[in-house]
């Protein structure tokens, strides 16, 4: 185990090696959040579930044609990039927002965003705030080595307001330290000020999400640099859960959808191989993956959606055929 | 030896080089020098290696960069538009900051109850004894998050915080307290107040040459109390005893005026103090234990006072038990300030991390980080081994 761990970094920059090392180890490990609900979140078993999670799951299907072949790595916002330029995980799937740095000067790829996002601000209701430009002289609780943490400076700055930021490494003492009182607002991707809402304070509605989103977070899962293949699997992994919405493949009609007519369909299914082999995987690669967690509707609506607590909208994160940006590359 | 064999008529053979101890020595040294020094030349090639393959940008050129996230509490000036530098230097200062009070407040807190483990009475020794064993056995880690949440969730908002004195304020925002608005006469008392201990220690000095020559004795301490005193209080009189503060408002969501001591500074220097007091308790006590009962005695015969008998035979030979082991002390706290981390000061270790996740260059910050943990530690060991020589027991 210890001397396998050893070896991965240096070997890890080979061409093409990241398949191979996990096809023998017979499983990889994934960097996950520490927890989000809704996103990531070990259940009262203590087995992690959540968005982030289903699609590390979904790769594992696509690897494996198994879904729990997946080594769950917790990572706080500022270990992520170490761990996956060490090579102590495999793929991040870490609600990391993609920008031009991280891209380059970190070494790393980015796969298909799975989560449009905009960095906003939560507050307590009974400080009556209703915008982000009344917000001169706050104290804000904000978790290090974020984009929000890096947007919240530039904000201010251009609005010529001044904050006091609190930054806390883990997210679970960050956003205690603001339903504590410690901060006036708290900051950071919409999506997980509305999760931890709900998830998290023990009144929900004595908290009000403001409405200005100060920036785009596309969020994405991560690869590093230097393993081509690696990065390709990732993409279409996640293009083919797309795809299966878009098609209208869902776990429960997989089996009658393999004698779709579709030409469309029966390569993306494997009926007519060619896919799996250009990618270096099993012809049934996608099949394994909607079987295992559905198409990414279905996938969104069971962790972020009408299927949660969370009951968020769909929004940006809708099909690009209903107005939203989700949109699959041609799986051809 | 050689004469004598030679005389003798004897020649010795020389042993076979891998059999001659002194050869054989020099090979395993040479060995091993060039083991390590692969090793280390193995790691730093394989790494360069691994980073050119991932393309992961490498040098210093980010410090230069802006830095362009916020710090929540900062010595000197600092804006996100400064650099990576600049908030290098802010995390660098607020660890210096903490660690200096730190040490300071552990010195006197533990002597104090270092001293009280020895007092004859009852209560206050058990009182000691319980307060060392107490807090010197459970994880400083949890200490901090214990004052932490104490301060965070049982202290209420700004709008409602606790006036435990005129002008002061506790609340989840911190310790808010007046300062004294500036004025040009802070400087020159200031000033006065070093001319008094400069005057002072050079009394004591000509005091002490003139009770060695002549058997005179002078009443040292009261002089030295009235020049490091007087001198500073007759030039803060002197200039109309300037008293106006700044005193703290709630305005907006917080107090605004007077100065802040933050529940995360607040908190780390608690325990920080708190911690290291217990080991400095028993170092002082351990070193007054040292110096045995006879000298005290024999001061005794010698017609001292407790006093003089304290300050003059068993202090002096109780610090060269005291100091060394205070060191490590000293240097222990400066280290542990790093867990600043887990409650969020922004300390050398927290920017460093952040400027880290925001460039990627781990191995850089990590390597600064190391250098100036190195630079602070030596600093003090060197401090403190001066002043270690000094009161060194001299031999005659």
């Amino acid at each position: 185990m210890v001397a396998a761990g050893a070896v991965a970094p240096a070997s890890s920059a080979l061409a093409g090696p990241t398949l191979d090392k996990i096809k023998a180890a017979g499983s990889f490990s994934c960097g996950v959040p520490t927890g989000i609900p809704g996103f990531a979140q070990p259940d009262s078993a203590g087995k992690y579930a959540g968005f982030d999670i289903d699609v590390c799951r979904a790769l594992s299907a696509a690897i494996f044609g198994d879904p729990e072949k997946v080594k769950y790595v917790p990572l706080t916002a500022q270990q992520r990039f170490t761990a996956l330029q060490s090579g102590e995980v495999d793929i991040l799937s870490n609600n990391t927002t993609w920008t031009l740095t991280r891209d380059t000067d970190l070494g790393l790829n980015f796969g298909p965003v799975v989560f449009y996002d905009g960095q906003g601000f939560m507050v307590p209701k009974k400080l009556n705030v209703k915008s982000a430009k009344e917000l001169n002289g706050a104290t804000i609780c904000v978790a290090p080595g974020t984009t929000t943490e890096l947007n919240l400076a530039d904000y201010f700055r251009a609005n010529k307001m001044e904050y006091k930021p609190v930054v806390i490494e883990k997210v679970d003492e960050i956003f205690a330290a603001f339903f504590a009182g410690r901060c006036d607002v708290m900051t950071g991707d919409g999506s997980a000020l509305g999760a931890q809402r709900i998830g998290r304070a023990s009144n929900p509605d004595d908290y009000v999400v403001l409405p200005e989103r100060i920036s785009k977070e596309p969020l994405a899962p991560v690869v590093r640099h230097g393993d081509d293949q690696w990065h390709d699997i990732v993409d279409w992994a996640v293009y083919a859960l797309m795809q299966g919405e878009e098609s209208g493949i869902t776990q429960a009609n997989l089996d009658d959808m393999l004698k779709s007519d579709d030409p469309g369909i029966k390569r993306m299914l494997g009926v007519t191989p060619g896919m799996g082999k250009a990618l270096g995987l099993e012809e049934n690669w996608a099949y394994n993956e909607i079987k295992a967690v559905g198409n990414y509707g279905e996938i969104f609506e069971r962790n972020l959606g009408t299927g949660s607590p969370l009951k968020f909208d769909r929004g940006l994160n809708a099909l690009w055929t209903k107005g939203g940006l989700i949109y699959a590359m041609p799986i051809r | 030896m050689t004469t004598g064999e030679a005389s003798l008529g004897i020649t010795p053979s020389r042993p076979a080089p891998w059999r001659d101890a002194k050869i054989r020595g020099i090979a395993y040294q040479v060995i091993f020098v060039a083991a390590v020094v692969g090793f280390i030349a193995f790691i730093v090639h394989n790494t360069l290696g691994n980073i050119g393959r991932q393309n992961i940008a490498t040098g210093f050129g980010f410090l230069h960069r802006e830095a362009g996230f916020g710090i929540g509490e900062s010595l000197i000036a600092y804006s996100p538009a400064d650099t990576y530098a600049r908030a290098f230097l802010v995390g660098l200062t607020n660890t210096l900051h903490v660690a200096a009070l730190g040490i300071v407040f552990a010195t006197i807190l533990g002597t104090v109850m270092g001293l009280a483990r020895l007092s004859s009475n009852w209560l206050v020794a058990k009182l000691a004894r319980v307060y060392v064993e107490t807090f010197r056995n459970i994880p400083l880690a949890l200490q901090l998050f214990f004052w932490w949440g104490l301060l965070n969730k049982m202290a209420p908002g700004p709008r409602e915080a606790w006036q435990i004195l005129p002008d002061v304020f506790v609340s989840n925002r911190g310790i808010i307290y007046p300062v004294p608005q500036a004025n040009p006469a802070y400087g020159w008392v200031a000033a006065a107040l070093c001319i008094g201990v400069v005057v002072a220690i050079g009394f004591g000095r000509w005091a002490k040459q003139r009770q060695a020559a002549t058997g005179q004795q002078y009443p040292t301490g009261w002089i030295a109390l009235a020049l490091v005193i007087g001198l500073p209080g007759v030039v803060f009189l002197g200039f109309g005893a300037p008293l106006a503060l700044d005193v703290p408002v709630l305005k907006g969501f917080n107090f605004s005026g007077g100065d802040v001591m933050s529940p995360e500074f607040a908190a780390l220097l608690m325990g920080l103090v708190i911690y290291t007091g217990t080991f400095i308790a028993e170092i002082v006590r351990a070193g007054i234990l040292a110096v045995s009962w006879g000298q005290s005695e024999a001061a005794m015969a010698l017609g001292l006072r407790s006093g003089q008998r304290m300050r003059l035979v068993v202090l002096p030979q109780a610090l060269r038990v005291i100091v060394p082991p205070m060191t490590s002390q000293y240097l222990s706290l400066t280290k542990d300030s790093s867990l600043a981390v887990i409650i969020g000061f922004p300390d050398l270790v927290s920017v460093a991390n952040t400027t880290m996740n925001q460039t990627g260059q781990a191995i850089e910050g990590i390597a600064m980080i190391m250098a100036v943990y190195l630079f602070i530690s030596l600093a003090i060991s060197l401090a403190m081994n001066l002043y270690n020589r000094a009161v060194a027991l001299v031999e005659r």
